[in-house]
């Protein structure tokens, strides 16, 4: 796989279609700009609808952007039909040709491109080694499970090198410990050829396991961008916060700033939290506060009342009220931590530099 | 919002693909040239024939008593056939989705099914005649009347009836399997008995269906030309009544009139049966039935059905039947004993009979990979591409299926005989065989397209996706992928062709020339002249070879069809 990798570029891409209901035009994707860097993972991640697999479908080229346009590398090639690209997708339903088995499903696109018979059958093999299929070859595509199937796919696009592999919500037709183990090898697979990856996906948890880069969509534009990490902890809107991951949003008025800190008046009491720079006193801030950085004790945070209280094994799940805001909490390994009951009255507590504030 | 840079890339993403293009191009100029143009010119024909543009001809064959009479008499004729058929095939479905047969009775309705697609469309006209006639076995020998006349409106009804009530039976066996069993479980258990779960859950819910495989029947006996050539007598209907008007009055402006008001008939049909039934149809049926159904066991209900049913279907049989048998008889009707063949040589002897079946078998043989491909191809662009004149493609293959033949017959006298618009350009091609196989490719292509539209949608969009992907273009994406996927359906759409060619007779009647012989001409031709003998022995030859080549075509498919394996997933 000695290839110069490609990134991709999106410029002010858009999309419009037509509500087959209303009849009214409306933007899939408006105005987007993305810039993919050669090699790395990245993953467009959003609730349906958002235009996450147009996004996709455009850079494969099955649609024509309305305005803006897409480079691979430096090449525009918006004008360029899915077969002329160098790009490679993996289907969410796979999309092997039923009436081929595995070898010739992975030799295809190697014979449309008339390469020798001899190095056919090499690239295949390596290829299927690569994926773990080897002594799969002589199978028909109806006798895999779905994750050979998905393997299958994954081989056949990889095979013939191309710049860039896409990715369409691959793994949501697999079951839930499959998914897991499957998304571990694809990353393994595109960390070891250091291929360009984007990968559409509604599933945050393999988002954040696969990619070096999330790109949050909501409504047809991007919400956010970033790491993993940046993403979780540096949400930019209520919308990204409680897309990846459970959120609590705390309201509070800055009343003013002690020292480095904001002091806020939430629900009547006064709470202390790192002062971002851009907060004024006398305005209203939402706070982000994730379940698993807060929990509960008898006395010393906010106070608060037990609403549920659930065990669920790893943790204690509850649901407290603080005034009129509902936060729900994970009390991790609960087998030696004191188990509140509804009705209880006690304290919510946390770190204030665990608190994000929008 | 401007979509118009998507659209221009489109566009472009189209233009790169040469092949594909000219197949556009070819196949949009093929519809507009021999389903669209004949169809306009009986416009143009019917509005200026005279010389001047007005209603003057519309005025003139209405006041013939003649058409006004062959009118209600198509309509009378049609619906009470629709009524019928909808009825003995609502009975047959039900019988054969909730009853528990017996082999034997299952086996008669499988044969019952099949016959009307095999055999030549006027079969059971012959044997009617042969059984009920003045000569009839039945009338005359086993029941004393000497003067049973079957010809006229009854005659028509019965015969149509039992031709096309197997189409209903078979549409409506398809709704039945899929009324899910919990929701007449639900009614029954509420306390419903039999009859009210029919009435008040199966019917309801199979009404649109039913409606539909009326209409369906109404517009095929409209369309229906042989079976009123040969039974109706002086009961004439319009498909007759313009064949009339064309070969006896030689009224070629009056026939286009004629055929405008027919054609007008069958679209109003269709357009409902299409837009509005079956949508409604799709709609109250959607899911698939969960599991399997009780089969009523009840002897009081299964008894009565099964026998009166099993009656019909023998009866339908006991006619097909017939056909041979009584081109085996010396003389129909006056001498039975000893079978003999000589019809059977006179046929090749005396009646060209080589040449006949070498020209019809030529000529369907043509048209049939053509016709398959086609419709393969049309199916392809319809379901999986998208482009802009998607539409008109789709619309104008669906419009040939309510175009009756004898309209499409009457559309290609007045579009090529005198040239296109009359002015000579590609005259050449009326009277020649070229024209023959255009026309059994256009008469056969609705129904593979039907067929093909519906095997690929049910094939996933992004397979053919992924090859695309993969750097194949749309040729080589249609050759490795599509095709071999509904390499069933393009097999059958091929004998499916071959069939309804080698029978077909409305259009083709009008446009055939003395340098060809077509069966199912001779057979109309000696039907009409009373050679009964000939007529069944021509039929005889011809039913053995549909036959062979249905038998054919299921061979093949078990054998070296690739979709059952695929359908297995």
């Amino acid at each position: 796989m000695e290839k110069t990798k490609k990134g991709v570029r999106l410029e002010h891409i858009s999309k419009i279609y037509q509500d087959p209901k209303t009849g009214k035009d409306f933007y899939a994707v408006k105005d987007t700009s993305l810039d993919i860097e050669p090699g790395s993972f990245v993953t467009l991640l959003g609730p349906s609808g958002c235009g996450k697999t147009t996004t996709l479908r455009m850079i494969a080229g099955f649609e024509s952007p309305d305005e803006g346009e897409i480079y691979l590398g430096d090449e525009p090639i918006n004008e360029l039909t899915p077969n002329k690209r160098d790009t490679a997708m993996v289907f969410q339903s796979y999309a092997l040709l039923p009436h081929y088995n595995v070898f010739d499903n992975v030799a295809y696109g190697l014979k449309l491109r008339k390469v020798p018979k001899d190095e056919i059958r090499e690239r295949v093999m390596k290829i299927l080694d690569l994926v773990e299929l080897t002594g799969m070859e002589g199978r028909m595509t109806n006798q895999l499970s779905g994750g050979q199937q998905q393997r299958v796919a994954l081989a056949r696009a990889l095979v013939i090198e191309p710049s860039v592999l896409l990715f369409d919500e691959p793994l949501s037709n697999l079951d839930a410990k499959l998914r897991v183990s499957m998304r571990t090898e694809i990353r393994r697979i595109q960390q070891e050829v250091g291929i360009t990856a984007i990968y559409v996906t509604h599933d945050q948890s393999e988002a954040m396991a696969l990619s070096d880069k999330i790109i949050i969509m909501s409504k047809g534009v991007v919400a956010q961008m970033g790491t993993p990490q940046e993403i979780y902890y540096h949400p930019v809107s209520e919308f990204v916060a409680d897309f990846i991951g459970e959120a609590n949003f705390l309201k509070g008025k800055m009343t003013g700033k002690e020292g480095g800190n904001a002091v806020l008046d939430i629900e009547g009491n006064v709470l202390r939290v790192e002062a971002a720079g851009h907060m004024e006193a006398g305005k209203e801030y939402t706070l982000v506060l994730r379940p698993e950085a807060a929990s509960l004790a008898d006395e010393g945070g906010l106070p608060c009342e037990v609403v549920l209280s659930c065990f669920m094994g790893s943790y204690q799940n509850y649901h407290v009220k603080v005034g009129n805001t509902l936060v729900k909490l994970e009390e991790h390994n609960p087998k030696n931590k004191k188990i509140y009951s509804v009705g209880d009255h006690c304290a919510l507590v946390f770190d204030p530099r665990s608190v994000h504030v929008l | 919002m401007a979509k118009s840079q998507g659209a221009a890339l489109d566009r472009k993403k189209l233009m790169a693909d040469p092949i594909m293009v000219t197949t556009i191009v070819l196949l949009i100029t093929f519809l507009t040239l021999f389903i669209l143009y004949p169809l306009a010119i009986l416009l143009v024909d019917s509005f200026i024939g005279d010389g001047s543009f007005g209603f003057s001809i519309f005025k003139r064959i209405f006041a013939m008593p003649s058409f006004t009479r062959a009118i209600t008499n198509t309509l009378k004729v049609g619906f009470v056939v629709g009524i019928l058929s909808a009825l003995i095939g609502l009975l047959f479905a039900y019988v054969e989705v909730y009853v528990r047969m017996n082999r034997v009775v299952g086996g008669l309705f499988k044969v019952v099914s099949m016959l009307p697609v095999v055999s030549p469309p006027f079969v059971l006209s012959l044997s009617m005649i042969m059984l009920f006639g003045k000569a009839g076995i039945i009338t005359r020998f086993l029941l004393g009347i000497y003067d049973n006349s079957v010809y006229g409106y009854w005659g028509i009804v019965i015969v149509q009836t039992l031709t096309f009530f197997p189409v209903c039976y078979m549409m409506l066996k398809g709704l039945l399997k899929n009324i899910d069993p919990s929701l007449e479980e639900a009614a029954r258990d509420m306390g419903a008995g039999r009859w009210k779960v029919f009435a008040d859950v199966t019917l309801p819910l199979l009404l649109p269906g039913l409606g539909n495989a009326f209409l369906v029947t109404f517009i095929e006996s409209i369309a229906d030309f042989a079976n009123p050539m040969i039974i109706g007598g002086s009961y004439d209907t319009l498909a007759t009544t313009i064949y009339l008007q064309i070969t006896g009055a030689y009224d070629k402006a009056g026939a286009a009139a004629m055929a405008v008001v027919l054609l007008c008939i069958t679209l109003a049909m269709f357009a409902v049966q299409k837009y509005y039934l079956e949508a409604k149809t799709a709609a109250t049926l959607t899911g698939k039935a969960s599991r399997g159904r009780m089969l009523i066991e009840d002897r009081s209900v299964k008894i009565p059905l099964t026998i009166f049913c099993a009656l019909v279907a023998a009866f339908v049989i006991l006619m097909y039947i017939c056909v041979p048998i009584g081109a085996l008889f010396p003389t129909w009707g006056y001498k039975f004993f000893p079978l003999t063949t000589k019809w059977f040589q006179q046929v090749f002897t005396r009646y060209r009979g080589f040449q006949a079946f070498k020209d019809s078998f030529v000529l369907s043989f043509i048209s049939a990979p053509i016709t398959a491909l086609l419709s393969m191809i049309i199916s392809y662009l319809v379901v999986k591409r998208k482009f802009r004149a998607k539409g008109f493609i789709e619309a104008v293959s669906m419009l040939a299926m309510a175009v009756p033949g004898t309209v499409l017959g009457v559309g290609y006298i007045r579009g090529f005989s005198g040239g296109l618009f009359h002015t000579g350009i590609l005259q050449g091609i009326y009277g020649t065989g070229l024209i023959l196989v255009i026309v059994f490719v256009v008469r056969s292509l609705p129904t593979g397209t039907r067929s093909g539209i519906s095997a690929l949608r049910q094939i996933d969009k992004s397979i053919e996706e992924s090859a695309y992907d993969m750097g194949a273009d749309s040729f080589k994406v249609f050759m490795t992928v599509t095709l071999p996927l509904i390499k069933d359906s393009f097999l059958s759409g091929l004998v499916t062709a071959f069939v309804r060619s080698i029978t077909a007779i409305s259009a083709i009647i009008l446009l055939v020339t003395p340098q060809y012989l077509l069966i199912t001409v001779q057979i109309n031709e000696f039907a009409e002249k009373g050679s009964y003998s000939l007529a069944c022995a021509f039929a005889s030859i011809l039913i053995l070879i549909t036959y062979g080549a249905v038998l054919l075509m299921n061979l093949f498919i078990r054998h070296f069809g690739t979709s059952k394996q695929i359908k297995e997933d």
